[in-house]
C-alpha cells in the first residue's frame, strides 16, 4: 500500500484511473438519474414526488460513507504519518460537506410535499445535521494552523471522535419514532422496493460513487502537486537567501 | 408530473453541485500543473518527453 502511496506513483496511477473513473461516473449517473425521472413509475402515495430519492437517496449513502472514508484516511494520518492520507482527508471533507449538503436540500425538497414542513427536528435529519457541522469542523480545524501537520493532526482526532454519529444516523429510524422513513435496502435483507425503482436507484448511486471519487481524486492530484510547488519555491528562497548570506 | 418545482430543484441542486466540484478540482490541477512546469525542471523535461 506505500508504494502506492508514494505522491509521485499516486499521480501516475491516478492519471491513467481518472478519465475512465469519470467517464463511467458520468454514464452511470445520466443514466441513473434519467431512468429515475423519465422511465421509473411513481408511487401510488407520493406521485412523483418520489423522484427526489434518486437524488437523496444516494448523496445520504455518500455523506455517510464519504465520512469512512475521511475516517480512514485519519487512521492512515495517525498511525502511519502519512503525508498522502493527510492530503486525502483534507480533500475528502469539502466534497463530504458538500454530499451532505445536498442530502439535506433535497430532503427538504421532499419533505415539504410529502410531510408539509422543510425541516422537522427528527432523529435522523437531526444526526445528518451533525454530520454536516462535523465536516465542516473538519475543514476548518485542518485550516485553522499555520503548521498545516499540526491541523492534519487535529483534523484527524476531530474526524475519528465524530463516527460515533454514524451508527446514530443509521439507526436513529429504529431507536427513536421518527417522521423519516426506516430503509428500504439493507445488506442482510431482500429490498421492500418494486424492482423498477430500485434498478435506477443503484445506478444513480453507484454513478454518485464513482463521481465522488473522481472528485476526490482530481482534488488529491491538484493537492500533491500544490505541495510540491510550495516545497520547491521554500527550496529556492532558502538557496537564494543562503547565497545572499554567503555574498 | 406531480409537485415539478420540487423535483426540478432537487435534480438540478443534483447536477450543478458535483459538477462545480469537478470544474473546480479540473481548475486547480490545471493551475498546478502549468506552475510545475515552470519552477521544477523534472516536470518540464516530462512534459517535453510526453510531448514527443
Amino acid at each position: 500500500m506505500h508504494r502506492f502511496a508514494n505522491p509521485g506513483q499516486f499521480l501516475r496511477l491516478s492519471g491513467a484511473v481518472l478519465p475512465w473513473l469519470t467517464g463511467a461516473a458520468l454514464v452511470l449517473t445520466a443514466l441513473g438519474l434519467g431512468w429515475g425521472l423519465f422511465l421509473a413509475p411513481a408511487d401510488w402515495q407520493q406521485g412523483d414526488a418520489v423522484r427526489i430519492m434518486y437524488v437523496h437517496v444516494p448523496a445520504a449513502w455518500l455523506a455517510s460513507s464519504g465520512y469512512v472514508a475521511l475516517a480512514a484516511c485519519s487512521v492512515l494520518s495517525l498511525v502511519w504519518r502519512h503525508p498522502l492520507a493527510d492530503l486525502a482527508a483534507a480533500e475528502i471533507g469539502p466534497v463530504g460537506a458538500g454530499f451532505t449538503a445536498l442530502c439535506l436540500a433535497t430532503g427538504s425538497l421532499w419533505g415539504k410535499p410529502m410531510w408539509g414542513a422543510w425541516w422537522v427536528w427528527d432523529a435522523r435529519l437531526t444526526s445528518v445535521l451533525v454530520l454536516f457541522f462535523l465536516y465542516l469542523g473538519h475543514i476548518a480545524l485542518v485550516r485553522a494552523f499555520d503548521d498545516p501537520t499540526r491541523g492534519y493532526r487535529a483534523g484527524a482526532i476531530l474526524a475519528l471522535i465524530g463516527v460515533v454519529n454514524l451508527p446514530i444516523i443509521k439507526f436513529s429510524v429504529d431507536w427513536w419514532n421518527t417522521l423519516h422513513q426506516p430503509a428500504s435496502i439493507s445488506l442482510t435483507g431482500a429490498p421492500t422496493m418494486y424492482i423498477g425503482m430500485l434498478w435506477p436507484l443503484l445506478l444513480a448511486a453507484f454513478g454518485y460513487t464513482l463521481a465522488f471519487a473522481a472528485i476526490v481524486l482530481a482534488r488529491t492530484r491538484a493537492a500533491v502537486m500544490e505541495r510540491r510547488i510550495r516545497i520547491l519555491l521554500m527550496a529556492r528562497a532558502s538557496s537564494d537567501a543562503a547565497r545572499e548570506t554567503a555574498s | 408530473m406531480t409537485h415539478l418545482p420540487f423535483i426540478a430543484s432537487a435534480y438540478a441542486l443534483g447536477i450543478l453541485m458535483p459538477v462545480a466540484f469537478a470544474l473546480d478540482a479540473m481548475r486547480r490541477v490545471g493551475t498546478a500543473r502549468r506552475r510545475l512546469a515552470t519552477i521544477d525542471p523534472r516536470e518540464q523535461s516530462r512534459r517535453n518527453q510526453d510531448s514527443k
